[in-house]
C-alpha cells in the first residue's frame, strides 16, 4: 500500500474495516479466526448493530464484549441467544440460514479456491497446514463467502493451488452445480491490501471492484499469477474514519495481537 | 445408489452397525454404578497403544488435559487421533510421539497465536503421517452417524474439493433429488475423553456454555471418559433434567478433577494460560525443548494436582477466574 496509508492507519485495520463494510444489518455471518471476527465485531458496533455473529462451535448471536483468541471461546456465546453445537449450527448454514460466510486463505486461484492444507505434495509436503478447519463447510453452504487475504502476491495468487481445500468457482461456470454443491453459493467478494474484487458473472474468474487509496493497476496485476479482470469502470475503496479506527484500537483490539503492527 | 466418487483417505473407527449394536449390547451397561476412578486407573484401563482416540470441548476450551498428560505419562504409543477441532490437545500428543496418525479437519494450529511448531514438524519429518482430510463438520456429522447407528450420513459438503478426494467419504447420486451428494461414514472412536463442569458417580454430566461436538462424541464412543470439575449428588441431576447432556449409560469412567482443563480454558470458570501456551509453543520449536517442557510439566510430576502447583497454584488459578470474567485485562505473550 502507498505510503500515505500508514500516517492515519495499518493495512489490517484497513481489510478489516473493509470487511465489515460488507456486512448489511439484520443478516447473519458465520466468522473464523481473526479478521473475520475482527471485522464482524466492527460491523456491529457500527452501521449493524442486529448483526448476527455466529461461530461454528455452537455460540450463536453474542453481543461480544472483546475480541475471541478462538471461535470456540465461552466468549463467543456471551449475551448470545443460543449456546449449542457445531452440529446445530453448521446444519442451518446447510439448509440456507447463513448470508455470509468470512474466510482467510493462504493460497488462491482466480476461483476463489482455497489452500489451507499444504505447500508441496500432500503425502510429503513442504509445509503442512492446519487443513479446512470449517472453511470448506462455510464456503459450501454460505449464500454469500468473502474472502480475506493479507498478502496478495504471485506466491499466494496462484494459478493452481496446491491442495483444493477450500471450493470457490472450482473450474469455472456450472462446476458446483455439477459437484453437487448448493446452487446459488460460491465465492462474492476477495479482499486483499491492493484492492477489493468479485467474481465475473459469466467466466466466475476473480475481478477487480475497487482499489485501495493509493493503489496502482500495476500493483493489482505484478502480485498475481494469474490474470485479474480489469473492467472499464472500477472506484476506489472508502477509508476508515476516525471513529472506526478508534473502535478497533480501543474496543476491540486493544492489546493490538491481531490489528496491531 | 450409484457411486460416483471415493475419498482415497484411510477409514479409521468405522463399524458395521449391527457390530456395534453387539458392542453396545454388551458393553455399555445400563446398569447404576460408580464410575469414579483416578486419571492413571482410567488411562490404564481403557486406552491402549493403537486406540482411535478423541478428544472433546475445542482443542484449547474444555479439554480433559488431566487424561492428555497421563496418556504422554504412560508413553502410550501409535494412537490415532480425531484431528476434529485439534489444537493443544493434540499438539502436545502428536509432539510427544503417542499419536502417529491423524484424520485431519482442523489440526497443527493454535488459531491466532499460529502454527504449533511440535505436531507439523512431526509431520513435515514424516513422524506423524495424516491418514485422511475432512473438515469441521465433516467430523462432526462422522460422530451423528454413530451416534444414530448408521453406516453413514449424507451432507452437502467436500463436494468437488481435494479435501473430498482425500477423505474416506464416498459421493453417490441423491436417489430424491437426482444430485450428487456425499455420504460420510459413521465413526466410533475406541476411546473419547470429554470435560464436564459436574457430574454424578454414575456419568450423567452437565456442560455449561457450547457443546461443540461433545452430545454426538459422547453417544458414539466405545469407551467414554468423563473427567468432571465436580462431582454432584444424583439427586441434584435428577431436578431438572433437561440440563443434563450425557446420560449414564455412556460412560465408563469419572474422574474428578478440578482445573483439568488448565491451560486450555473452562466456560465461566477460568481463562486459557497464554503465559503457559506460550512457553509450550516457544520450548516445543525443537525436539529438545519438547522434551524439556515434558519432563517439567509432565514425567517430573506424580499427578495433575502436583502439576498445578509448578504451575503457579491458587495465585494462578485465582488470575485465570478473573480473566475469565474480564475483570483483568488480556494479555497475550505469544505475540511477536
Amino acid at each position: 500500500m502507498a505510503n500515505n496509508q500508514n500516517a492515519r492507519y495499518n493495512m489490517r485495520e484497513f481489510l478489516a474495516f473493509t470487511g465489515s463494510n460488507l456486512l448489511e444489518d439484520g443478516k447473519s455471518v458465520f466468522v473464523g479466526t481473526g479478521l473475520p471476527m475482527i471485522a464482524g465485531m466492527l460491523a456491529q458496533k457500527t452501521h449493524a448493530p442486529n448483526l448476527l455473529i455466529i461461530f461454528e462451535a455452537g455460540g450463536v448471536g453474542p453481543i461480544l464484549p472483546e475480541l475471541p483468541i478462538s471461535v470456540g471461546q465461552a466468549l463467543t456465546c456471551y449475551r448470545g441467544i443460543a449456546a449449542t453445537s457445531m452440529h446445530d449450527v453448521m446444519s442451518s448454514c446447510q439448509a440456507g440460514f447463513i448470508d455470509y460466510g468470512f474466510l482467510g486463505g493462504a493460497q488462491v486461484d482466480m476461483y476463489g479456491n482455497i489452500n489451507t492444507t499444504c505447500i508441496g505434495d500432500h503425502d510429503h509436503p513442504k509445509a503442512r497446514l492446519p487443513g479446512s478447519g470449517g472453511a470448506n463447510d462455510i464456503a459450501s453452504f454460505a449464500h454469500k463467502t468473502i474472502l480475506i487475504v493479507g498478502g496478495q502476491s504471485k506466491r499466494t495468487f496462484v494459478n493452481k493451488v496446491d491442495f483444493l481445500t477450500t471450493p470457490g468457482y472450482l473450474s469455472g461456470p456450472g462446476a458446483r452445480e455439477k459437484a453437487g454443491l448448493p446452487s446459488g453459493t460460491g465465492p462474492f467478494r476477495m479482499i486483499t491490501q491492493l484492492a477489493v474484487y468479485g467474481f465475473d458473472e459469466k467466466t466466475k474468474g476473480m475481478k477487480l471492484i475497487s482499489l485501495h487509496p493509493g493503489v496502482s493497476i500495476e500493483e493489482v496485476r505484478d502480485n498475481s499469477s494469474f490474470d485479474i479482470i480489469i473492467p472499464d469502470k472500477y472506484t476506489v475503496s472508502t477509508e476508515p474514519s476516525d471513529r472506526d479506527l478508534e473502535i478497533l484500537r480501543k474496543d476491540i483490539d486493544p492489546t493490538g495481537m491481531l490489528i496491531g503492527k | 445408489m450409484e457411486v460416483l466418487h471415493e475419498g482415497k483417505g484411510q477409514l479409521v473407527g468405522w463399524h458395521d452397525p449391527d457390530e456395534n449394536r453387539e458392542y453396545v449390547l454388551h458393553n455399555k451397561s445400563r446398569a447404576l454404578k460408580d464410575k469414579t476412578m483416578t486419571a492413571s486407573e482410567a488411562v490404564t484401563k481403557f486406552i491402549k497403544d493403537g486406540d482411535f482416540i478423541a478428544s472433546g470441548g475445542f482443542g484449547h476450551i474444555r479439554v480433559s488435559m488431566n487424561i492428555i498428560y497421563e496418556i504422554i505419562r504412560q508413553r502410550k504409543r501409535n494412537l490415532i487421533m480425531a484431528g476434529k477441532t485439534a489444537v493443544h490437545d493434540l499438539d502436545l500428543l502428536v509432539g510427544n510421539g503417542c499419536v502417529d496418525r491423524v484424520e485431519v479437519a482442523y489440526s497443527f494450529g493454535h488459531e491466532v497465536r499460529g502454527l504449533s511448531p511440535a505436531s507439523r514438524r512431526m509431520v513435515e519429518s514424516g513422524r506423524c503421517k495424516v491418514i485422511a482430510e475432512i473438515s469441521n463438520s465433516g467430523y462432526q456429522w462422522r460422530f451423528l452417524a454413530g451416534m444414530m447407528g448408521l453406516p453413514f450420513i449424507p451432507s452437502r459438503n467436500l463436494l468437488g474439493t481435494d479435501t473430498g478426494a482425500y477423505s474416506s467419504c464416498k459421493v453417490v447420486t441423491d436417489p430424491f433429488s437426482g444430485k450428487p451428494i456425499n455420504l460420510i461414514p459413521a465413526a466410533y472412536p475406541d476411546v473419547a475423553f470429554i470435560h464436564v463442569h459436574r457430574c454424578d458417580i454414575y456419568g450423567n454430566c452437565q456442560i455449561d456454555g457450547i457443546m461443540v461436538e461433545d452430545f454426538e462424541l459422547a453417544r458414539c464412543a466405545r469407551k467414554l471418559i468423563i473427567t468432571t470439575e465436580e462431582i454432584i449428588d444424583n439427586e441434584i441431576m435428577r431436578r431438572e433434567p433437561w440440563r443434563n447432556v450425557i446420560p449414564f449409560y455412556v460412560v465408563d469412567a469419572v474422574v474428578e478433577q478440578p482445573y483439568a482443563s488448565h491451560p486450555c480454558e473452562m466456560h465461566g470458570k477460568y481463562f486459557f494460560d497464554e503465559e503457559h501456551i506460550a512457553e509450550w509453543l516457544a520450548l516445543s520449536k525443537t525436539d529438545e525443548g519438547v522434551q524439556q517442557y515434558s519432563d517439567k510439566y509432565i514425567f517430573g510430576v506424580k499427578d495433575f494436582d502436583e502439576y498445578l502447583e509448578i504451575c503457579g497454584g491458587l495465585k494462578k488459578i485465582g488470575f485465570l477466574q478473573k480473566r475469565e470474567a474480564m475483570r483483568v485485562p488480556l494479555v497475550t505473550p505469544w505475540r511477536k
